[in-house]
């Protein structure tokens, strides 16, 4: 070893010895640490998977044909991908009754969306900026009406809608879910409404403006993020609702939800059209997920009891 | 994924922040206009939502309570008789029952889950990715997590996946294993069978021949490797030998306990030779014709068993959706679903902790644990509390699920009582009088619910 090698090993441990010096930790502490995070990553890893794979594993069905889901598991196709068909999808999107009720699926959730946020965000506002006697315990009400489980307006709305003439139709849908998503709407467009700044409604009412005025020009601008948590919200519940279509609507107008599960009679042998279906079911849900979840997050975070 | 800043704030908005301010502040021009004014403007900012709720909501509340004090067809009064029926009706006495063991399970599991998935997420530089893969199911149906969870359960190993990887780990650690489930010998026949295992009804010696004819086999379970069952030649004179067949002829025929053109033999059953004090001695395992051969044995009288676990549900998979686990595969069904709320909850509030609290305990050498346990969940129990409340609101309606995922002979065994109330009213029962009174029975489940919301609503305004 030359001596220009020792001098340097020598800088070298005493610049460790002062990096040691410096922090706590030992040699022995940073092994622990650095097993600890790969333990923990691993752990991850793991649940991750088990996370993903019921997901992965229904898509796979999906793209197999009915006598190789009959015979063999998706997992087959790592080793025989020559069973990958889109076979399944060519079959319901040239299926009237499939593609009906997507259509239904869409006639229900979009104006329902839409009343849900129309009406909802009306209340809110007055809810948050119009003084009137009871507000308070108007408001009060709505939080007690948020907890409502849905199943209790069943019998009576069947008979209501019955007598109207809309049971099997869309419009009961749609009325079913919107009175049942204004609670959570409401509740949740009061809170957010109410963190517009006080001085921008001041203003506005000193320059004359009409109630409604400042709700459309005012507050619903400055809202729209809260907005957009609600729509995201109830676009999802109403898209993925199977229960109150199930009672309500007919073959005719029957949503995707429906159009599936009576295919479930059957399980193994329509594995094909299930596994299918449900993962069409799930394209919308998901694009939308991806690509507004802060808002769907924000939504959940905001009120959590429905 | 929405930042944890923003996040936090909107859980701290829940508890103190700007969220959701008790009385927003009054504008001072409203003396200027009349209070009638006021409440002019104030209803028709309301009506469209207060007609909705009244007519759809309200209504449907009354109706149904008085209607669940009325008989099936709703024109005798009964009084609490639906009530009554509840509790004593087979059908609606388990949804009840089931219904209390997924309120106390599902969201206790869920949200515990959602902590660990939280606090670990935390430490990995990919955790916002590991939230978002985790949370991903709550934008899916009920319907098609269902469609989901059936496949992965379903009983045959080569078609779902959960049957396909324990069958995969037993052969790693067992072996082959085989199975038969079901087998047994004929009443009248030369074996006797004892706790499951098949023996043979005397004792035998080496030399001799022991040979098993079972029935009560489905011919599916017979391994295709199976040939035809052959008569063993006399064995050396350390050996008992014989075969393990299938004494059917497909299509019928043939004599009982004979071998013959037809018979097949079963291959891979484990074959033990038992002394007289009951210790195995030896073992072999059949071949493809059901032959075995057991060697190495000193004189003397053994019998010739078929232990248990050749015919129990080893290999083959477990019945997942069979009444005894259904409730059981449903729930994890849920909490594949609901897990990542809880965890998206927990998180926001744990980014809403001061970090500061948390890294003193540490400089003052505090464990993980102890930080954890004195300081963490402390500060997280107002999360924890709004997130089982949530859960457990949501667990007490939970409906698709169980409707979709239980084949028809486990649907009675996985019932609920919002599946009940269904099948009563709409799903062939017709009768809802029961129906109105199991709705209210969900509705006075929630009641605590309600209350500790209210609760929570006049604390949030007394701060």
């Amino acid at each position: 070893m030359t001596a220009e090698a020792t001098l340097r090993t020598r800088v070298k441990a005493s610049s460790a010895e002062t990096r040691a010096g410096q922090r706590p930790r030992t040699v022995g502490q940073k092994i622990v640490a650095f097993l600890g995070t790969t333990v923990v990553q691993v752990v991850l890893v793991v649940i991750a998977l088990f996370w993903l794979v019921p997901s992965i594993g229904l898509f796979l069905s999906s793209l197999r044909s009915a006598s190789d889901s009959g015979t063999s598991g998706w997992w087959t196709v790592f080793t025989a991908p020559t069973q990958l068909t889109l076979d399944n999808y060519a079959n319901l999107l040239t299926n009237p009754t499939i593609l009906g009720s997507i259509g239904n699926t869409i006639l229900i959730t979009v104006p329902t969306t839409l009343l849900v946020v129309l009406i909802g965000s009306l209340a809110g506002h007055a809810l948050a900026w119009v003084q009137f006697p009871g507000r308070d315990w108007l408001f009060i009400a709505i939080v007690v009406l948020l907890a409502v489980p849905l199943q209790v307006a069943l019998i009576p709305l069947a008979q209501l809608f019955g007598a109207l003439g809309i049971f099997g139709s869309v419009l009961g849908v749609i009325i079913y879910h919107t009175a049942f998503g204004l609670p959570f709407a409401i509740f949740l467009m009061r809170n957010f409404f109410s963190q517009v700044p006080a001085e921008l409604l001041e203003a506005a009412r000193l320059d004359g403006a009409s109630e409604f005025r400042i709700f459309r020009q005012v507050v619903l601008p400055l809202g729209l993020p809260a907005i957009a948590s609600l729509a995201i919200f109830q676009f999802l519940w109403t898209w993925n609702d199977l229960l109150i279509a199930l009672i309500f609507t007919n073959s005719g107008s029957q949503p995707l939800t429906v159009a599936i599960q009576s295919q479930l009679r059957q399980f193994g042998a329509n594995i094909d059209v299930l596994s299918a279906g449900a993962f069409l079911s799930m394209i919308v849900p998901l694009i939308v997920f991806f690509a507004f979840q802060r808002y769907f997050v924000q939504a959940l975070l905001a009120g959590s009891n429905k | 994924m929405m930042s944890d800043a923003a996040l936090a704030s909107q859980v701290g908005g829940r508890a103190d922040g700007p969220a959701s301010p008790a009385s927003p502040p009054t504008p001072r021009t409203a003396s200027s206009g009349s209070q009638w004014r006021r409440v002019a403007i104030a209803a028709g900012f309301l009506a469209p939502a207060l007609v909705f709720l009244g007519a759809f909501v309200v209504y449907p509340i009354i109706y149904t309570v008085i209607r669940s004090l009325f008989d099936k067809s709703g024109d005798g009064f009964v009084g609490f008789e639906n009530y009554a029926r509840m509790f004593t009706n087979d059908s609606t006495f388990t949804a009840i029952r089931n219904n209390v063991i997924w309120v106390i399970v599902a969201p206790a599991v869920c949200t515990i889950l959602g902590l660990i998935f939280a606090v670990l997420a935390d430490k990995v530089k990919w955790g916002t990715a590991f939230k978002l893969i985790v949370f991903m199911p709550m934008a899916i149906s009920m319907l098609a997590a269902g469609v989901i969870f059936r496949s992965l359960f379903q009983e045959n190993p080569e078609l779902g996946a959960v049957n396909a990887g324990i069958v995969a780990v037993q052969n790693a650690f067992g072996g082959e294993a085989a199975n038969f489930e079901g087998a047994r010998a004929r009443p009248d026949g030369p074996l006797v069978e004892d706790g499951g295992s098949i023996a043979g009804s005397d004792t035998v010696s080496p030399g001799d021949i022991q040979d098993f004819p079972l029935i009560g086999i489905r011919a599916g379970d017979v391994p295709e490797e199976a040939t035809q069952v052959e008569a063993v030649g006399d064995p050396a004179g350390d050996a008992i030998a014989g075969s393990v067949f299938l004494d059917n002829i497909r299509g019928g025929g043939g004599t009982p306990g004979e071998i013959e053109d037809g018979k097949f033999g079963l291959p891979g059953i484990t074959v033990h030779a038992v002394d007289g004090s009951g210790n195995v001695v030896a073992s072999a395992t059949t071949q493809a014709d059901g032959s075995y051969v057991i060697e190495g044995l000193s004189d003397g009288d053994y019998v010739v068993a078929l232990p248990a676990t050749n015919f129990v549900a080893g290999g083959q998979g477990v019945s997942w959706l069979s009444s005894s686990f259904i409730t059981s595969v449903i729930i994890l069904s849920y909490v594949w679903i609901w897990a990542g709320f809880a965890m998206i909850m927990i998180a926001s509030g744990l980014s809403a902790i001061d970090r500061s609290l948390q890294e003193a305990a540490r400089t003052d050498g505090a464990s993980e644990w102890k930080v954890f346990t004195k300081i963490t969940a402390p500060l997280l129990a107002p999360v924890l509390v709004v997130v089982l409340v949530t859960l457990i609101i949501n667990v007490l309606k939970i409906f698709d699920l169980v409707y979709v995922i239980p084949p028809g002979a486990s649907k009675p065994a996985a019932n609920v009582i919002a599946v009940e109330m269904w099948t009563v009213s709409f799903g062939g029962g017709n009768d809802q009088g029961l129906g109105s009174a199991l709705a209210i029975l969900l509705l006075l489940l929630v009641l605590p619910a309600m209350i500790i919301n209210v609760r929570r609503l006049r604390e949030e305004k007394r701060s």
